[in-house]
């Protein structure tokens, strides 16, 4: 029984994966631009914090190995409300939801590949 | 033609070969950090020209520099923790190190003998012989609990052999005396406040500011003292009003000291804080375009000069110093970045990150001398930090 749950969760942890990518590079209403414009915000303003690279500075690393078990929901939430108490801002304002959304599954997949 | 050609080729070898076989001083030279390629150009402020480019340091995403004290090495800390000195006469990587694993910045000893780098990763000071990259000293940051290892921020050099830092996590400050046989004494400053994210050293090394994200207000030692002590100066500058989000914190080492007045960027808020240097008390603010980064005097301390942070970072600002109003605005382009003047302070020199370029200004008439081509520039340092205490 453990071992058909736990093929399951395989099973099911792998479809999201797929299902992530695929909406990730296709799935949603940013245009190309865009989303060459959030890779460059990324890359060089979250950067200035987590580090270009994304492998942390001031702020912590933003590599898919640190996101694990965060949904990209939940992370969508921390780049539009930022960490109160820490310098992580709130980037409402300048973001919408679909775009820290895409963000987020962009930094899940692993921004540097 | 084929002489053309030939005299081209002749061009060109000599262009490569041009830094090593002419006698040169090194008072005019300087790097451009290219944070994304990792590399370095370097640059002569006499006829602003590039002379050559060094490459293979690394990340230097927020890479800082210092120079020996004649002029010739360049010091470049990298995110990844690497540490690489470069010959600037003969444009090569004299030696290199990787010594942690994020890295935040240096600085050198007043005797020019030992490089120190501040180091996120692990959180401490790594301190190194200045002459070949040889490890001298190992400073872990440790606080509260046994293993807890803090970041390190605002890393400077002050005269004595010493170095001060600023713990990040830890919220304290720290010195490191070196005697003449490399053996560190160690001070610890404790709750200076909560989340000191950099910190900036006068140029007479006698005050040592740090900014803190997590209270308004900063930590202020004065080294002068009989008994230095840790003071709270601006405590509580601007509460009451709700801070804006903060896109890129502020840069302190480029804060101006001129006429007797400190012009510091405030914190989340579209304002420069104008503070008495010998009081140490809020005399004014000026409203200014966005959140500043850096606010950095001329060398003559007539005008400094301000940028700002994302979504504003296209435009910079110049402040006269005397009456605190702003006499010129301009937009060199997208993400201008850094600013570095020339020794005597009649060029500037400005990174427009974005639009791969350097641009050089005239810092009386305002108008654009030059641009050079520089692939996502980021900071600008110049050999006359060498002869400055805490740069």
């Amino acid at each position: 029984m453990r071992i058909l749950m736990s093929f399951l969760c395989v099973m099911l942890s792998g479809i999201a994966v797929a299902t992530l990518a695929v909406l990730a590079q296709a799935g949603s209403a940013l245009d190309v631009a865009r989303q060459s414009e959030l890779q460059h915000l990324v890359r060089h303003d979250c950067g200035s914090c987590h580090g270009m690279t994304l492998k942390g500075g001031l702020g912590g690393p933003l590599l898919p190995e640190a996101l694990e078990g965060k949904p990209a929901d939940a992370l969508a939430d921390v780049i539009l409300d930022g960490v109160p108490g820490t310098p992580m801002p709130p980037w409402r304002g300048l973001l919408t939801r679909d775009e820290a959304i895409w963000i987020a599954r962009y930094l899940k997949q692993g921004a540097e590949q | 033609m084929i002489s053309r050609l030939l005299a081209a080729f002749v061009f060109c070898m000599s262009a490569t070969v041009a830094l090593v076989d002419e006698l040169r001083g090194t008072g005019d030279l300087g790097v451009i950090v290219e944070r994304a390629a990792g590399s370095l150009q370097i640059i002569e402020t006499t006829t602003q020209t590039s002379l050559g480019r060094v490459e293979g340091l690394g990340d230097l995403s927020h890479a800082s520099v210092v120079f020996s004290r004649d002029g010739r090495h360049a010091f470049v800390f990298g995110r990844d923790g690497g540490l690489s000195r470069v010959d600037l006469l003969t444009a090569t990587v004299a030696n290199r190190v990787i010594q942690a694993g994020n890295a935040i910045g240096g600085a050198i000893s007043d005797d020019g003998r030992l490089v120190a780098v501040s180091n996120y990763e692990p959180g401490g000071v790594r301190v190194f012989d200045a002459a070949n990259l040889e490890p001298v000293a190992d400073i872990p940051a440790t606080y509260g609990q046994a293993d807890a290892r803090s970041k390190v921020v605002g890393l400077v050099d002050a005269p004595g052999r010493r170095f001060i830092f600023t713990l990040y996590d830890a919220g304290e400050i720290w010195t490191a005396d070196f005697d003449a046989d490399n053996t560190a004494s160690i001070e610890r400053f404790t709750d200076i406040g909560e989340l000191p994210y950099d910190a900036l050293i006068t140029g007479d090394g006698r005050h040592y500011i740090a900014g803190l994200f997590g209270e308004d207000g900063l930590a202020h030692i004065d080294f002068w003292a009989d008994t230095p002590r840790v003071e709270r100066i601006l405590d509580g500058y601007g509460r009451g009003e709700e801070p804006l989000p903060v896109y890129k914190m502020p840069h302190l080492e480029g804060w101006a000291l001129a006429q007797g007045r400190l012009i510091l960027p405030a914190v989340g808020r579209h304002e420069l804080l104008v503070v008495d240097a010998s009081t140490f008390e809020e005399v004014g603010r000026i409203p200014v375009h966005g959140q500043p980064i850096f606010a950095v005097a001329q060398p003559d301390g007539r005008q400094v000069w301000v940028n700002f942070a994302h979504p504003l970072n296209d435009t910079i600002q110049v402040i006269d110093t005397q009456s605190l109003a702003i006499v010129h605005s301009f937009t060199p382009g997208k993400a201008a970045l850094h600013m570095e003047f020339t020794p005597r302070g009649e060029h500037v020199w400005i990174s427009v990150r974005d639009e791969d370029r350097v641009d050089v200004y005239d810092t009386q008439t305002f108008d654009l001398i030059t641009s050079l081509p520089v692939d996502k520039p980021s900071g600008i340092f110049f050999t006359a930090r060498a002869n400055r205490i805490g740069l």
